[in-house]
């Protein structure tokens, strides 16, 4: 799960880190009282959205004033921001966070991830701050100081301060900056993130050290610890429908395509996926329906599947294990009743039952075209979608 | 021959009184397979289907003689569950739990890669491991496995099935199947499997079956080139799957242009395995190398 920069400052102040002052507001008028609790100008006005390239796309503007305040919020408050890590379609900005500026002088980089081939954690630091990490890896490897943590024993002290050393800090400042590693590797581990990044951390003028900007992800499956995190979730930042699905359990990515799949496991509905690609469509999403899908899940499916205004046709793909497909079938055909699809729906099914299941379905009186095989469903699926497209 | 499991397999379930453990250790004792009790704390000296239920795994395995543990502990307990079967002196330990915390993995894999270097982790997050025709400990359907000559290494469940299915009916059997998972931290990973299928006299093929997010079909590319001189044909899945966005498994993730399909693809084809693009002609491709 993702959050915004002010919600990752306010995590991050928790834990001592030096995050500069700032309010959150999601009104011009907030933004201008937000300004005025800060007392002194220059103030940053930035766009919060869940993804990184803000400042190059116009979303972080400095203001001098209360009037350039009122304009900067009025300008980025709904507006859609587009960066290199939306993609074209931009996110919305619904909030803004004003913030005290701050008096640059050198700027790093600091994050913290799992490696996933050694199964541990990382510390990865740079003295190119500012930058995207992949842009250093890619132009400039020996920038990037790395140190594994030890699962047992944690980040130590003596691995923050070899690291503040090797990025350059002055001898004055190495134990605390040595300090906000540690405090950010507090962060990562009693807040059960997956990545927390400080990009840049800031050196300034007068010689303070400054979070000036945080991001945090969360794991997913540890969010059952943190119900105060879960409560952060905006849902401008994702698609109408996969907020939908999400409530309706479902696991469903939104795609570009006009061909829709409904398919039981995370693999095979990937796989399917590719398949539609394979035979010449685009797929219209990603949607696991799980081990598990009843009658009412699949009607759930449906009803996301068919607000997607793009879709043109259907292509159901189950592979029956545990969840038998004589079950599957009676979920498709009560659905079906219920939800009444408009386009055409080509099913594939295989596994425990597959025999009754089959019947059942050519039994319905529904509409509904039966493949044998993955790449005919979707060849099938693909030259429906061309008909009634 | 066979890896990992055999028909002398003697298997304890944790989380055996759950809906979920219940069903499956039954299933999995009616495919033939020993499953000699099972585990939930308290209520030790129940029955599950004629199964006994201890208090503890300590206690299981000194009263069955257990060497695997099947574990359907829920994500909260779960990394508890897997650490007290390994502690327990359980030698094959097969998570099939969803949706344990990552930092709660991490120091679980540390701790049996340095203190239980023998020990085999499957999972967390899989469908667990078959050896047809000796022993099912998982949740795979059963019937369309078949014995024979393949191992197939996946970290897809259903992607497992629509493999073994299609060599199943063109007559061409499994050694082994194991599904290894779709976390980011799994206790085994392909490299694994692939020395184990290496040196297996009866598998004379393997399938490996992977997904976007990681590197570990990188790694097991590597370790090809190295050491397997058996023929691998290999899946990706996810070429469709846009960048930044976890598609179901939570280790199915491109992250900072890292763990892409074409590259996995790239890797494995350098290495020599066949790589297929359509899943639905893995049983063809694996019928061909065994020409």
């Amino acid at each position: 799960m993702k959050v915004h920069e002010h919600q990752a400052k306010e995590i991050f102040a928790k834990y001592g880190l030096p995050v500069p002052k700032g309010y959150p507001a999601f009104t011009v008028e907030e933004a201008v009282e937000a300004a005025q609790q800060l007392g002194k100008f220059p103030v940053v006005v930035k766009a919060q959205i869940h993804a990184g390239g803000r400042g190059k796309a116009g979303g972080v503007k400095l203001a001098n004033n209360l009037d350039e305040v009122q304009k900067y919020a009025a300008e980025l408050l709904g507006k859609t921001l587009i960066t290199f890590q939306t993609g074209p379609e931009g996110l919305p900005v619904s909030r803004i966070y004003i913030e005290e500026g701050t008096n640059i002088d050198k700027e790093y980089y600091v994050a913290i991830t799992l490696d996933r081939s050694k199964s541990k954690l990382i510390i990865m630091a740079s003295s190119e701050g500012g930058m995207e990490i992949e842009e250093v890896a890619a132009t400039n490897p020996e920038a990037i100081i790395t140190e594994e943590i030890d699962p047992f024993i944690g980040l130590r002290a003596f691995q923050a301060r070899n690291i503040a050393l090797k990025l350059g800090f002055p001898k004055n400042l190495i134990n605390k900056v040595a300090g906000v590693f540690l405090k950010l590797y507090n962060v990562y581990m009693k807040e059960d993130a997956s990545m927390v990044e400080i990009n840049p951390l800031v050196l300034t003028k007068e010689g303070n050290i400054v979070v000036l900007d945080a991001k945090v992800d969360f794991d997913d499956n540890a969010l059952f610890r943190h119900p105060d995190i879960m409560e952060m979730e905006d849902p401008t930042q994702e698609s109408e429908l996969e907020v939908k699905a999400k409530q309706y359990n479902l696991n469903y990515i939104k795609l570009d395509g006009n061909i829709a799949c409904m398919v039981n496991g995370a693999g095979l509905a990937m796989a399917t996926m590719d398949t539609i690609k394979l035979a010449g469509g685009e797929p219209a999403n990603f949607l696991d329906v799980g081990g598990s899908a009843n009658a009412e899940q699949i009607a759930n499916a449906f009803k996301i599947i068919l607000s997607d205004p793009n879709v043109k046709a259907i292509f159901i793909n189950i592979f029956g294990g545990i969840l038998r497909c004589d079950r599957l079938a009676e979920g498709i055909i009560q659905a079906s009743k219920e939800v009444n699809p408009h386009v055409p729906i080509v099913v594939r099914m295989e596994g425990t039952n597959v025999e009754l299941g089959k019947k059942m379905l050519a039994e319905s009186g529904l509409d509904l075209i039966p493949a044998d095989t993955m790449w005919e469903g979707a060849q099938k699926a693909v030259e429906l979608a061309k008909q009634t497209g | 021959m066979s890896v990992l499991v055999n028909k002398d397999t003697k298997v304890i379930v944790q989380g055996i009184t759950g809906r979920e453990g219940s069903f499956h250790a039954t299933q999995c004792k009616a495919y033939g397979t020993q499953v000699v009790g099972g585990v939930t704390p308290g209520k030790g000296g129940q029955e599950v289907e004629g199964m006994p239920v201890f208090d503890s795994v300590e206690e299981a395995v000194e009263k069955t003689g257990a060497d695997c543990s099947l574990i359907f502990v829920p994500p909260p307990f779960a990394a508890d569950a897997v650490l007290e079967a390994v502690d327990a002196g359980i030698k094959t330990v097969i998570c099939i739990t969803e949706g344990i915390p990552v930092n709660d993995m991490i120091p679980v894999k540390n701790y049996i890669k340095t203190y239980y270097p023998d020990t085999v982790l499957i999972g967390p997050n899989c469908p667990g491991v078959i050896t047809p025709d000796e022993a099912k400990i998982g949740i795979m359907p059963g019937h369309i496995f078949k014995r024979g000559k393949v191992g197939i290494v996946s970290r897809s469940g259903t992607l497992t099935y629509e493999a073994a299915f299609q060599l199943s009916n063109r007559d061409i059997g499994q050694s082994t199947v194991i599904g290894i998972g779709g976390d980011p931290v799994p206790g085994t990973v392909f490299s694994d499997v692939l020395r184990w299928f290496q040196d297996d006299p009866e598998t004379e093929a393997i399938v490996m079956i992977g997904e976007i997010g990681g590197t570990a079909e990188e790694e097991a590319a590597e370790f090809i080139k190295e050491y397997v001189t058996k023929p691998v044909v290999a899946y990706i899945a996810g070429v469709t799957a846009p960048p930044g966005k976890r598609m179901g498994h939570a280790g199915a993730i491109i992250a900072g242009g890292k763990g892409t399909a074409e590259e996995k693809y790239k890797a494995l084809e350098s290495a020599g395995a066949t790589t297929v693009k359509n899943i639905s002609f893995i049983g063809e491709a694996v019928a061909e190398v065994l020409k």
